[in-house]
């Protein structure tokens, strides 16, 4: 049986580790609202942007040359993967979550004789292919979550698809992330950026709402396939920045539940370490008047 | 009657409100919203939206070129960057204009699309700066 002073040392040791959790538990409560705000507040601009572009791929349909971002390089043989990440750990499962789904997907690929490139979006997901497929990373962003997440991080990404795509080096881009359920849940996804899925439900719906004032014909300026080209990199930049900020969003609220179990496994360890101690120095105790009074009694 | 403006930048919406009409920067010359109007969609340059109530300006944005959708009852501004005139930073703005000056100069003189980039970004600059000194 470990000595009382052994004890101390221990207990005291986890009740510091408890202080610790409970303050990154706090932390992340209040960057998770942060987050969820910023996340919120995008929502309007990416809604507006499927409204534009659902008009505008409906005006421009049938027409020969479509631009590579919507209809893609028509082969499929090259897949970027992009997994994103939170810089940081101690939240739970969330990044191996994404690391998982994303070495599935390669071994998916790769079974299918298709060739596979990874853009890894945050520190822990480089660290993680660096060790598992370094020979496919071909660029990398980091050093970004954990604040406010600005759009030019998505902008700068987005640019790099359209100029590795635009260079016919991937044919197919697929962004794998946390989706944001609530505070408690994210569930790693898949989502295909090029050649573009349309939504045809949330498409269809957006045109619902605004058949009734629209009814008449669109006018473009400058034309429709000008306009489209100028909207669909911008559209791919809205989409990467909306998953950056669900990622955000994701790592807080997983880094929150973890803490928050770690607090309450602290406590508990705690409670039974301090019945062990008093237990012991209870025997000690008893151990002691046994021996002073059999002493006595000897006398 | 009025007209229902949004201007929505990528992290926020900046303005919702109901107004008379909205002068903005079209890529090919400046237009203006106004209610009844056939619809339409428009490439934004860098530029000042103007609000107006009453014929008056009552409330002006600076936009980083993007995108406008007119309908007869509304108009929607989707701008790459969006700020109050007021809210301008000059040194910001000069900062930036220096930065791009410096990239043209670099830039390969035969890369036409990527020198294209960059006149709208520094002609988007300037007007940031033009708008900014106005106010203040």
């Amino acid at each position: 049986m470990a000595s009382l002073k052994e004890l101390r040392a221990r207990i005291g040791s986890i009740k510091s580790t408890r202080k610790i959790t409970s303050a990154m538990k706090m932390v992340a409560a209040a960057k998770l609202r942060r987050a969820q705000a910023s996340a919120e507040a995008a929502r309007p601009y990416a809604a507006a942007m499927r409204r534009m572009l659902g008009e505008l791929a409906a005006a421009t349909k049938g027409e020969e040359g479509a631009p590579r971002l919507l209809a893609g390089t028509g082969q499929d043989k090259v897949h970027l993967l992009i997994p994103i990440t939170s810089d940081r750990g101690l939240c739970g499962g969330f990044n191996s979550n994404v690391h998982r789904l994303t070495l599935q997907t390669i071994n998916k690929l790769q079974a299918e004789g298709k060739t596979v490139k990874l853009l890894p979006v945050g520190r822990r997901a480089l660290n993680f292919f660096n060790r598992e497929h370094a020979d496919l990373i071909v660029d990398k962003v980091i050093g970004f979550s954990g604040k406010d997440v600005p759009f030019s991080v998505a902008s700068g990404l987005g640019d790099k698809v359209n100029a590795l795509l635009e260079a016919g080096e991937i044919d197919v881009c697929t962004l794998v992330f946390n989706k944001f359920q609530n505070a408690m849940t994210q569930t790693p996804a898949c989502l295909q950026l090029v050649p573009m899925v349309m939504d045809d439900a949330a498409a269809k719906a957006d045109a619902a709402s605004t058949t009734a004032d629209d009814a008449a014909q669109y006018e473009f300026e400058p034309d429709e396939a000008t306009l489209l080209a100028m909207l669909l990199p911008r559209n791919l930049q809205v989409q990467i920045y909306a998953s950056l900020l669900e990622t955000a969003a994701g790592e807080n609220g997983a880094r929150m539940t973890a803490m928050d179990n770690a607090t309450r496994n602290a406590g508990r360890t705690i409670d039974s370490l301090s019945k062990v101690y008093n237990r012991t120095r209870q025997t000690n105790i008893t151990n002691e008047l046994i021996e002073i009074i059999s002493g006595a009694q000897a006398v | 009657m009025p007209i229902q403006i949004e201007i929505i930048s990528p992290e926020k919406v900046l303005v919702s409100r109901e107004v008379d009409m909205v002068v903005m920067p079209g890529a090919e010359g400046d237009i203006a919203a106004m209610p009844e109007r056939a619809p339409m969609m428009l490439l934004l340059r860098g530029g000042v939206v103007s609000l107006y109530e009453n014929d008056a300006v009552t409330d002006r944005f600076f936009v980083g070129g993007g995108f406008a959708d007119m309908t007869a009852t509304r108009c929607t501004i989707l701008a790459d960057k969006a700020e109050p005139v007021s809210e301008i930073s000059i040194d910001n703005a000069t900062a930036a204009l220096e930065a791009l000056t410096e990239a043209w100069d670099k830039a390969d003189k035969t890369d036409i699309s990527r020198l294209d980039v960059l006149q709208d970004k520094i002609l988007s600059v300037r007007a940031e700066i033009e708008a900014g000194s106005s106010a203040s």
